[in-house]
């Protein structure tokens, strides 16, 4: 007989649901088995913290005495540009926005010291930061200048919005090349002086749920310390990607669009992140309770790190010329050990998400499970599967004649 | 035989003289060089290792001192903040004299200050600012 997730919850509200992390989970299935491991487990929580492309908060800062309108205007958080294209007063921060004076490669590799992500950690951690915006000036919203300063409890909504998180298994990046090169997997040494990866592995939410039967549109989160919601698929979410007899995807294959209200987060699962010669970014930390609904949940649950593989990616040449090219696949078993052979060669491998965070997340998201402070939701909407017919598209590039362009 | 690892300031008025070579000289020490910068009109900088009996290191240090050069130990030069750490060990493969090992029982990033030959590389590569030079 299936579970369904009203019956989780009244065991959870009763306090007599058995609430493990996805660690916990694949010791346990490997001792008692799928069957077994299904019976006694109710709910089991994954973790993942890492730089998240694609984050970034929406604010609606109140309106000003007299009134401005800063869309169509200019508008700067602690001198990184904020997009004001949406109304009067409400602006949106991308975490890999840049200051306007910032060198970027100028002199390479860049520093990147501040970018947007900065701002969202501090603006999170309840910092005053800067706003400073010019506008054009109307009828209705007559003021054309405004510098103050900001913070979270004054503003009327502060809503982290990241529109492609959590991706599901991730390119392992190296460098043939014979100069050390900058990437946003971070410093690769030359001559495969080094391999870096960027998965929670056994912990990742995607990977302990790869057919996506469980999160999916509306499924509540621990989203930056606080509660979430997934939102949509994330951008460039493929599904179609190959997968093992395990269904685990072997490339980057779903990812999450993700909303949470920024007032009830936590800097520490919200961090500013700087890649030299690449840009700002953002650290966030994302965790996902799965229901156990059936032995088939279980077994998913239960993969380890030697079931999850990942390709390895030339960064010097194959990915930035969009070559399909990879030089082989190794397991995050490999990866955690710290050395993986490629070819005749031992490589040593840097990590980019923290396994110590993911495994915070993940306790902390069964603690909060487990005092019945977080409940289970059904998915309004299952996300596209891979039988959606979704194929991940390269930019289809057409040249504009010049007499079309000067128009 | 002793080995202290030290960060040499240099001012600029004496970044044309042979200061190290008549140092090593004069107290029969053996040296190796870590780091060099000579960035006028701030002065030099120089992270060496200097190699010899106990006696002979000291007063080769004091010598440097009465030239009005400022030595610092170079364990104090680059420092892990703690709480801007997340340990996720992306400087663990790049640094070069192993000052920072990841341990596989709870995955946490230590930071072996002996260890450390103040190459700097963790800083740049640190997407967290998790690692400060303080010279």
């Amino acid at each position: 007989m299936p579970r369904t997730i009203q019956e989780i919850n009244n065991k959870l509200k009763a306090g007599k649901a058995v609430v493990v992390t996805a660690e916990e989970m694949t010791g346990i299935v490997r001792k008692k088995g799928v069957e077994k491991a299904y019976q006694e487990v109710d709910v089991v929580t994954t973790g993942t913290f890492g730089p998240m492309c694609s984050s970034g908060m929406y604010l609606n800062v109140g309106h000003t005495k007299p009134r401005i309108k800063l869309g169509g205007g200019t508008c700067l958080l602690n001198g990184v540009p904020v997009y004001t294209g949406i109304a009067a007063v409400d602006i949106f921060l991308g975490a890999a926005q840049l200051p306007a004076d910032d060198p970027r490669n100028k002199i390479h590799p860049g520093e990147f010291r501040y970018g947007g992500g900065h701002v969202i950690e501090e603006f999170v951690s309840g910092k005053d930061i800067v706003l400073e915006a010019s506008a054009y000036g109307t009828d209705c919203y007559p003021r054309q200048e405004l510098k103050s300063w900001l913070n979270i409890k004054d503003v009327n909504e502060a809503v982290l919005f990241n529109v492609r998180n959590a991706y599901q298994n991730y390119n392992v990046a190296v460098n043939l090349s014979d100069k050390a090169i900058y990437t946003y997997l971070g410093i690769l040494k030359p001559k495969l002086g080094n391999a870096n990866y960027c998965s929670a592995g056994v912990l990742s939410p995607l990977l302990n749920d790869p057919l996506y039967r469980t999160i999916g549109i509306g499924t509540r989160i621990f989203l930056g310390g606080g509660v979430g919601f997934v939102s949509w698929q994330g951008t460039q979410h493929n599904p179609a990607a190959p997968r093992t007899e395990r269904e685990v995807p072997t490339r980057g294959a779903g990812t999450l669009c993700v909303i949470g209200d920024l007032k009830g987060m936590d800097a520490r699962y919200l961090r500013g992140v700087s890649m030299t010669g690449y840009g700002t970014s953002l650290g966030v930390g994302i965790g996902i309770p799965i229901p156990i609904l059936d032995e088939e949940m279980a077994f998913f649950t239960s993969v380890a790190d030697e079931d999850i593989l990942a390709p390895i990616v030339d960064y010097s040449e194959a990915y930035p010329q969009a070559k399909p090219d990879v030089l082989g696949e190794v397991s995050y078993k490999e990866l955690r050990d710290g050395k993986i052979k490629i070819g005749n060669k031992e490589v040593p491998t840097g990590a980019i998400s923290s396994l110590s965070q993911a495994r915070e997340i993940a306790q902390v998201l069964k603690e909060r499970i487990e005092k019945g402070e977080f409940l289970l939701t059904q998915p309004v909407e299952r996300l596209p599967g891979k039988e959606a017919g979704i194929t991940f598209k390269a930019f289809h590039e057409r040249p504009v004649e010049q007499s079309r362009r000067q128009r | 035989m002793i080995s202290r690892r030290v960060v040499l300031h240099f001012p600029s008025q004496l970044i044309d003289q042979p200061i190290l070579s008549n140092t090593v000289r004069r107290y029969n020490l053996d040296f190796n060089i870590l780091k060099a910068s000579i960035a006028p009109p701030e002065g030099g900088l120089l992270v060496v290792e200097l190699l010899g009996a106990q006696k002979d290191v000291q007063e080769a240090l004091s010598y440097l001192k009465g030239l009005k050069i400022e030595i610092q130990n170079l364990s104090r030069d680059i420092t892990m903040k703690d709480d801007a750490c997340v340990h996720c060990g992306v400087c663990v493969p790049l640094c070069p004299s192993e000052a920072l090992v990841v341990d596989h029982a709870d995955w946490h990033v230590e930071f072996i200050a002996d260890k450390c030959v103040a190459c700097e590389l963790c800083v740049k590569a640190c997407p967290f600012g998790a690692m400060e030079v303080r010279l």
